[in-house]
């Protein structure tokens, strides 16, 4: 009987360790969600926040009425959608050539972009670039610039070279070129890894900040991210961050709660779907091709 | 002088065979593009992207060494040679404490970070239940999906002196809080702890994939053999996973400059410079904020270099040890 009590309590120590770390992963969500959902008084009680005590949307009222936030959200909203969309045509248009044996000059082509993952400009040279591009204020700045992950692209070409090739020399039999032929026989074959890809885009999409930071002065063409960090972190209080804010403090607890939450809610929303693909994304990337 | 004469025609000869020559495969190649214009038709455009938001910041880099003025433009400034770098290595009075912060904050992001995800991945895979192991797996990834933004929102409500529950904690014991974010002496255990925090469960998918490549048989041998849990782990599980723990490892070594712009970037406050500033936190403030282009373009390509040297450093060290390298 005694290796089984000991199995049993291994067990549950194990389990016990895990889930503990797995209520220190969730709960800040948790505790966040149940801020926004609070009234302004009760969100700003010290302690733990597991389940609003009394449901008050006045936090959601004030964020959902903001003019900014809808103007964020359709920023990112647009710049998911098409900067995803055309990320996935610009990384065929690469990868289907690079994956082809009888392209000329080939592995030069592959080299000229392999470097690009090593060595780079900068921030400053980008910047500046951007600047002499008139891409300043413009919101292709949020799409052009990252048109090709070099990585994601990699790994669509090493997917389209596992494609057998009877299956593109019998349409070339048949007259067809290769343009019609990555649109009418590999990318349909290859839609699993395009949906990894295409998920991997709009995550970075939805969660980039850094462009709207550096590129765009005008609030209207801001997106959501830039709004929440500075409703959330540049106007935070003086004490969490020992400094004095200039101006008021405009947003309690509840506000910044909901304003967070407003724009995690997408993510959360998709997470499941997010969750499968990109686990299996990670395994296609860490293979090497 | 025959002689001279013959040799000289050989000479010739042998110029317009290879010219020949050149003009065939000239021909060849240019069939060759002919044959295949529509790969090309696709491939070029891309190139010329490519060409200008890769290749052309490439252009700006010699700004490292030129006084940048907005009047006269990247190419008419006045060159200053090694002036950026003379000053950034002997005069100025952030360079050193900024460098220092960098490396610092990615070595306590390895030492402390990196192991983090193989333990949970060892304990994972004693886990008999296979439900609750997928559970744990999907919760613990979650973090990963957010930006910082977003997380450094949560972390600044969860970290605050007056309402957040960490603090909370700290009180039901009778201490004092904690100013986590504010204090120069809590600020990089608070980076590291919400590093961790976040990458965990993601970090254990690539150690994940290479457990699940263990032929099972090995497990049931080594119990036939007399093999208790941790003999099996130890000869067993953690032998496997350590290919992959040495590459994850000298990855991670070669990205030492880079330690995690966006999550200082959005956590840090004037009162914490002193431990915060990292490279590129620096690069921000005075390039972007303070146009101090030339200097910061020199930061920039200083890290880049390091950057690229330790990558290749680290590629050689992993071919040397006989394991397959990332180039």
């Amino acid at each position: 009987m005694k290796p089984k009590f000991g199995e049993h309590l291994f067990q549950t120590v194990l389990i016990i360790i895990i889930s503990l770390l797995c209520i220190s992963t969730i709960y800040p969500f948790i505790h966040v969600a149940s801020v926004s959902l609070s009234s302004p008084s009760e969100a700003g009680r010290f302690g733990f926040h597991l389940y609003p005590k009394e449901i008050d949307f006045f936090a959601w009222k004030q964020v959902l009425s903001q003019t900014k936030i809808w103007i964020g959200f359709g920023n990112s909203v647009f710049r998911t959608v098409v900067g995803t969309f055309l990320t996935l045509i610009a990384m065929s248009l690469c990868a289907y050539p690079l994956s082809r044996k009888y392209l000329p000059h080939r592995s030069f082509y592959t080299m000229i972009i392999l470097f690009t993952m090593f060595f780079g400009g900068g921030t400053i040279p980008t910047f500046l670039l951007i600047k002499e591009l008139n891409l300043m204020d413009s919101v292709w700045v949020y799409i052009v610039p990252g048109l090709v992950p070099t990585f994601s692209m990699l790994v669509l070409r090493n997917f389209f070279m596992a494609i057998p090739a009877e299956l593109e020399e019998s349409a070339k039999i048949d007259g067809a070129n290769d343009i019609r032929i990555l649109f009418g026989i590999i990318l349909p074959l290859s839609k699993p890894v395009l949906a990894t890809l295409a998920l991997w885009s709009a995550v970075g999409h939805w969660n980039s900040w850094f462009d709207a930071v550096l590129y765009i002065t005008d609030a209207d063409k801001q997106v959501l991210q830039f709004f929440l960090r500075e409703i959330v972190i540049t106007n935070t209080d003086a004490e969490t961050f020992g400094r004095t804010v200039v101006g008021n403090f405009k947003y309690g607890p509840s506000i910044k709660a909901a304003t967070i939450i407003f724009a995690a809610l997408p993510i959360l929303i998709v997470y499941p779907i997010l969750q499968k693909y990109f686990v299996k994304g990670t395994m296609i990337g860490s293979l090497k091709g | 002088m025959s002689h001279l004469n013959s040799s000289n025609i050989q000479i010739n000869e042998s110029d317009s065979k290879t010219a020949v020559n050149r003009l065939r495969s000239w021909k060849a190649t240019w069939k060759e593009y002919r044959k295949h214009k529509f790969l090309f038709l696709m491939l070029v455009p891309i190139l010329a992207w490519y060409g200008i938001f890769h290749y052309g910041p490439l252009y700006g880099i010699m700004l490292a060494f030129k006084d940048f003025s907005p009047v006269k433009g990247i190419w008419g400034s006045d060159w200053v040679g090694l002036e950026h770098f003379k000053y950034l290595f002997y005069q100025s009075p952030d360079f050193a404490r900024i460098f220092r912060n960098t490396v610092l904050i990615s070595l306590y992001n390895i030492v402390f970070g990196f192991p983090a995800p193989i333990i949970l991945v060892l304990m994972l895979n004693e886990v008999r239940s296979s439900l609750f192991k997928r559970f744990a797996q999907s919760i613990s990834y979650v973090p990963h999906f957010f930006s910082w933004v977003i997380l450094s929102g949560i972390i600044i409500v969860m970290l605050s002196p007056s309402e957040g529950p960490v603090n909370y904690i700290l009180h039901l014991f009778g201490a004092e809080p904690i100013y986590f974010l504010a204090d120069p002496e809590y600020f990089r255990p608070t980076l590291v702890v919400t590093n961790i925090w976040k990458e965990i469960g993601w970090g254990t998918i690539i150690y994940l994939a290479a457990l699940s490549g263990i032929d099972p048989t090995l497990y049931e041998a080594a119990v036939i053999d007399g093999a208790g849990r941790w003999k099996k782990m130890w000869h067993i599980t953690i032998p496997s996973i350590l290919p992959v723990v040495s590459i994850m490892f000298i990855l991670s070594l070669g990205g030492i400059l880079n330690a995690g712009f966006d999550q200082i970037f959005n956590l840090y406050s004037p009162v914490v410079y002193e431990v915060a500033d990292v490279l590129d936190t620096f690069v921000y403030r005075a390039g972007i904020q303070q146009s101090q282009f030339g200097l910061t373009t020199a930061v920039g390509l200083f890290k880049n270099v390091i950057g690229i040297a330790l990558v290749l450093g680290t590629n050689f060290i992993v071919k040397r040890l006989g394991q397959e390298g990332v180039l």
